[in-house]
């Protein structure tokens, strides 16, 4: 089980915009370097990104959570 | 009625700076703040702080009715906007005044009518104030825009009438130019909107940002000159001076005197800014908007008139008749603010939320820094990356830019990256120090590799 980590503190987003749908969902195939969520700090959004392959689980972090570097923010299953 | 109890409706370094005035005229502050920012500097400084919501801007700095409320609950009788956040909203200026407090600012209609980029054009023609030349309205044909254009002049951009964010904006050069564009630009405009019509404004290539700083009591207005803030990234300014030395002592008389026209024509109160796009070609200038609040880069114009424009808007704001007539409102030599964000320059200016482990800031005749940090201060990473302003006053621009490269050379943030490197490349810089620069320069000279790390300096 690996959990993807936030690069920044700010604030979390599941979709890349609030019109659309989840980056990913359960079940999901995530490749290394695939786009899961944003981060938004201080007005700009940073896109975080997979370092691990897998199957999407769920995210860890709610849409719009305030969240600290290091923070785990979504987990995959193999 | 003199204000009594301040709410100060912002935060960061524009929240220090207005309890700084609020003070100095004896009256007593209340701070509020969102959860992220209960560690922050004008929270401890103020006579009192109310929490006002969650971290997130639309529900704690956003949320009017949690301010109105933080309000009645310490027996405020002003509320000060600051800027950004709901310093321009119309609706937070009505809900102060039926609260029976004192809004510093305009009047919500003020507001309303010269956030309107229509309304706001309006205005400034009635007051005789020059815009951008463009069609009087919506156009129809292809031939009705050759022939406007050659009216306004070109080279002229082509809009769609219904459009906004820039899309489908063409620049035409001449007659054949248009006649190519306006069709194209017709048929995206209708795919794109649904509605071909089209708009024309005379093209201004590479101008410069002017603006003035007015005042106004309600009935009578004064300038505090002009600044320029040409020196843009992303259409954020990162530097700015007062005054603007490109302009001729002609041509910086009939701009301010405009810009007092128009306040002076809205019955306007508080502190504004008409900013102002320039030819330096045609030496004309043109009005592109106001803004109905203090501005980030007030300090400048303080620097150079001796004055306190935040001490002064609450008082006008507050009853009382504007302080000085404009022919006490006198200029000296030239200042200098840079904004200091919490980016690395080095790294796509990538925000940088760190902990201050350490401050030392510059000393000295003519310096002057606006910001608000402490050691051990968590910058919070939801708000804007603008964490301090180095302003410098000097005898003239060479002088000032002297003094700022040397100011900055003292100042030390630790824990964070800052733009400071920056702006020592731009003290550097030859074109800047010649004041050659425009609106569209910084970009450009970044992309070409004008700033590098101090390691690799000269390896490119």
């Amino acid at each position: 089980m690996a959990t993807i980590q936030s690069p920044l503190p700010g604030t979390f987003y599941h979709k890349p915009d609030p019109d659309s749908a989840p980056f990913k969902s359960e079940g999901d195939a995530v490749a290394v370097g695939d786009t899961i969520g944003l981060v938004e700090v201080m007005k700009t959004f940073i896109e975080v990104k997979a370092d691990a392959a897998g199957t999407f689980k769920a995210y860890v972090a709610d849409n719009e959570a305030p969240v600290t570097a290091g923070e785990a923010l979504a987990e995959l299953s193999d | 009625m003199a204000i009594k109890r301040l709410l100060i409706a912002n935060r960061g370094e524009i929240a220090v700076r207005i309890q700084r005035s609020a003070k100095a005229l004896g009256i007593e502050t209340v701070q509020v703040y969102s959860e992220a920012d209960a560690p922050m500097l004008a929270v401890k400084q103020a006579d009192q702080a109310v929490c006002i919501g969650p971290a997130k801007a639309a529900d704690s700095y956003l949320n009017i009715d949690a301010v109105i409320a933080a309000a009645r609950e310490t027996g405020a009788d002003a509320v000060h906007p600051g800027y950004g956040f709901l310093a321009e909203r119309a609706a937070f200026a009505r809900a102060v005044a039926d609260a029976g407090m004192v809004f510093v600012g305009p009047s919500a209609d003020t507001i309303e009518r010269m956030g309107d980029k229509v309304a706001a054009r309006e205005a400034a023609e009635a007051a005789g104030v020059p815009v951008v030349p463009g069609s009087k309205g919506r156009l129809e044909t292809v031939d009705d825009a050759v022939r406007i254009a050659s009216d306004i002049g070109y080279p002229v951009m082509i809009k769609a009438a219904a459009g906004g964010g820039g899309k489908g904006i063409r620049i035409a050069s001449n007659e054949d130019e248009l006649k190519t564009m306006a069709p194209q630009a017709q048929a995206e405009a209708a795919a794109a909107f649904g509605d071909g019509g089209l708009y024309l404004e005379r093209a201004i290539r590479s101008p410069r940002h002017i603006e003035v700083q007015i005042m106004g009591d309600g009935s009578d207005a004064v300038h505090y000159f002009e600044r320029e803030c040409s020196l843009q990234r992303r259409r954020q300014k990162v530097w700015e001076e007062a005054g603007a030395t490109c302009l001729d002592e002609e041509t910086r008389q009939s701009l301010c005197a405009s810009a007092v026209a128009l306040a002076k024509s809205v019955g306007y109160r508080g502190a504004g800014t008409l900013e102002y796009l320039y030819d330096e070609a045609a030496n004309a200038f043109y009005f592109i908007e106001m803004n109905t609040r203090i501005q980030v880069e007030h300090p400048v114009s303080e620097m150079i008139t001796g004055t306190d424009l935040v001490a002064e808007m609450i008082k006008v704001c507050g009853g009382a008749k504007l302080s000085h007539a404009q022919e006490d409102i006198t200029r000296t030599g030239h200042a200098i603010e840079v904004r200091l964000n919490a980016e690395d320059p080095f790294m796509q200016f990538m925000p940088w939320p760190g902990q201050v482990t350490g401050l030392q800031w510059p000393q000295g005749e003519g310096v002057r820094v606006d910001h608000f940090l402490y050691e051990g201060y968590q910058i919070p990473p939801f708000y804007d990356s603008l964490v301090a302003k180095v302003i410098v006053h000097g005898a003239d621009r060479a002088d000032a830019i002297a003094k700022l490269a040397t100011a900055l050379s003292a100042t030390e943030i630790g824990g964070l990256k800052t733009t400071i490197p920056l702006h020592q490349a731009l003290c550097a810089d030859p074109t800047v120090q010649a004041g050659a620069v425009h609106t569209q320069w910084l970009e450009p000279w970044l992309d070409t590799g004008h700033l590098m790390p101090p390691q690799s300096q000269g390896a490119a």
